[in-house]
């Protein structure tokens, strides 16, 4: 390895780690716009950084018809330091907003579970907006098998 | 359990194959190695059959509740005017059905039954075969033997109708030449597509399918397999049906039911 | 509208957090499907669930196409007081279903 490719190796690692530690909801493979925009349009232009949030879906999933998703934010819950909204979107459905969630300091833990339609494998992204006014973020990257026999 | 002669079984080997599927060619499920279509589901869809507060089809089994004890027909007389409390009249009457019918002199599925009442007992129009109605308090009715065994098929009348479903099911139909034992006597638990097949016990009907996003009954989950096999499925509410329904029953004789049930 | 399935436990010591499930029947008809006649099915969903508290809205939810038909709904509630948890569906038709569950906090 010659000096310079080691140099721009050592950048891209920094640059690497620099987008991993402030990441953000813009993962390694192409996001279709339209998600990007979707959040875009909730966080306002703010940043929007990993952690907190924790995403479980089945990694795995039978029938994209109805796919059980939880989503669960750390935080304490109380009237000053509490979850404001939790919002989830997709990346292949036709539209890229899945749901919105708002809750409030008397729900005394930030857990929420739904069940989804997802039309292909796909990334799936939740967003929680604490009091603060700081977002947090978790994905999660779902495969779904269809059923053989298709209705007609 | 295939009675072919060796070529037919070569042909059929080599179809199965197409499909991804090892020709294994096992007999009858022994009584041992018989398994719900629930043991083959995900842990999530088995956790939502298991929650009756989250389980789609218990929305269901509340409105058959509701129409069981509503007035119908020119008779004005609901279902429990007649037969009480389903809680008590109700309980084990699913695990024997379809039973014989000395009137018709042939064995009637549960939604017949509930039909021919409806005609016969209210003097109202029956319900549309797979109506929101009839699904309704089909499935209000099978909750209620929840647990218990199936019994279907003691009634030796219904022999000669038992051996008609059997036939039905062993015999290979549509542009894919597939018989229902094909694929769930000797290659369950392998795969087709993404899914794994079953066995094809009708233990939880009505019952909620992800893929419907509704409750459908059986007669309808064996319309989808024969279009699946490119087959001209018979019409809902035939005597066909009735016999593999029958036959299906019988052959899940002794597992528990599971109404309402959920499937993939 | 619609039929209802919600699971509130009766009673809760106080300040304890008690799972609150909501399930509903509805189509949520994505208004994105092809009916018979090749036409697009018009869209009708539930778009909005809210869950109040002795008359405080305490939790509240938008929902979207690619929320799965039989819209089901779980989050949490800290049990303060004894009284009436009341939840409202309303769908693109503007049709609203109420239902209430009662708490008795000890």
């Amino acid at each position: 390895m010659t000096q310079s490719s080691r140099e721009a190796g050592a950048t891209r690692r920094k640059m690497l780690a620099g987008a991993l530690s402030v990441l953000v909801v813009r993962p390694a493979r192409a996001t279709p716009e339209s998600m990007a925009a979707a959040i875009q349009a909730f966080v306002g232009g703010v940043e929007v950084r990993k952690g907190r949030v924790a995403l479980d879906a089945p990694p795995l999933v039978e029938n994209g018809n109805s796919v059980p998703i939880k989503v669960t934010v750390e935080s304490p819950m109380t009237s000053q330091n509490f979850v404001r909204t939790v919002a989830i979107f997709n990346e292949k459905n036709p539209q890229p907003n899945v749901a919105t969630f708002h809750l409030s300091p008397h729900c005394g833990r930030a857990m929420v579970s739904t069940r989804i339609r997802l039309g292909d494998s796909q990334n799936i992204v939740a967003i929680a907006q604490l009091s603060d006014g700081t977002f947090w973020s978790d994905t999660a990257e779902l495969i779904v098998t269809l059923p053989a026999c298709a209705e007609t | 359990m295939i009675r072919l002669p060796p070529r037919t079984r070569w042909g059929a080997a080599a179809g199965l194959m197409v499909l991804g599927l090892s020709p294994a060619f096992a007999a009858e499920i022994p009584l041992a190695e018989r398994r719900s279509g629930f043991d083959f589901m995900s842990r999530d869809s088995q956790a939502l059959q298991h929650d009756d507060t989250a389980n789609p089809g218990m929305l269901l089994v509340l409105d058959g509740e509701m129409l069981w004890n509503s007035m119908a027909g020119a008779a004005g007389r609901s279902c429990a005017d007649c037969h009480g409390a389903a809680l008590v009249s109700m309980k084990g009457v699913a695990a024997r059905y379809p039973a014989y019918n000395a009137e018709h002199r042939r064995p009637i599925d549960l939604q017949g039954r509930i039909n021919l009442c409806r005609e016969v007992k209210q003097n109202a129009t029956p319900f549309a075969w797979e109506s929101p109605e009839l699904l309704a308090l089909a499935a209000y009715v099978a909750h209620q033997s929840r647990g218990m065994p199936i019994t279907a098929g003691e009634d030796p009348r219904l022999q000669p109708f038992i051996e008609r479903g059997r036939a039905l099911y062993e015999q290979r139909q549509g542009q894919l030449n597939f018989s229902c034992a094909n694929c769930h006597d000797d290659n369950w638990g392998q795969k087709l597509g993404g899914s794994v097949i079953p066995q094809a016990h009708p233990t939880g009907y009505p019952l909620y399918r992800l893929e419907w996003q509704a409750v459908g009954s059986l007669q309808r989950r064996l319309r989808n397999c024969m279009t699946g096999v490119r087959a001209e499925p018979y019409p809902l509410g035939s005597p066909e049906f009735v016999d593999l329904e029958l036959f299906l029953m019988f052959r899940a004789w002794g597992m528990p039911i599971e109404t309402p049930a959920v499937r993939p | 509208m619609a039929r209802v399935l919600i699971n509130v436990p009766p009673t809760a010591k106080r300040g304890q957090i008690i799972e609150i499930k909501a399930l509903i029947s509805h189509p949520m008809e994505t208004g994105f499907r092809t009916g018979p006649d090749g036409n697009l099915v018009p869209r009708n969903i539930i778009k909005r669930f809210t869950c109040n508290y002795n008359g405080e809205e305490i939790f509240s939810a938008d929902l979207f196409p690619a929320i799965a038909a039989n819209p089901f709904l779980s989050f949490m509630v800290a049990a303060t007081e004894t009284g009436l948890i009341a939840f409202q569906w309303i769908d693109d038709q503007d049709q609203v279903q109420l239902e209430t569950a009662k708490i008795t906090v000890e």
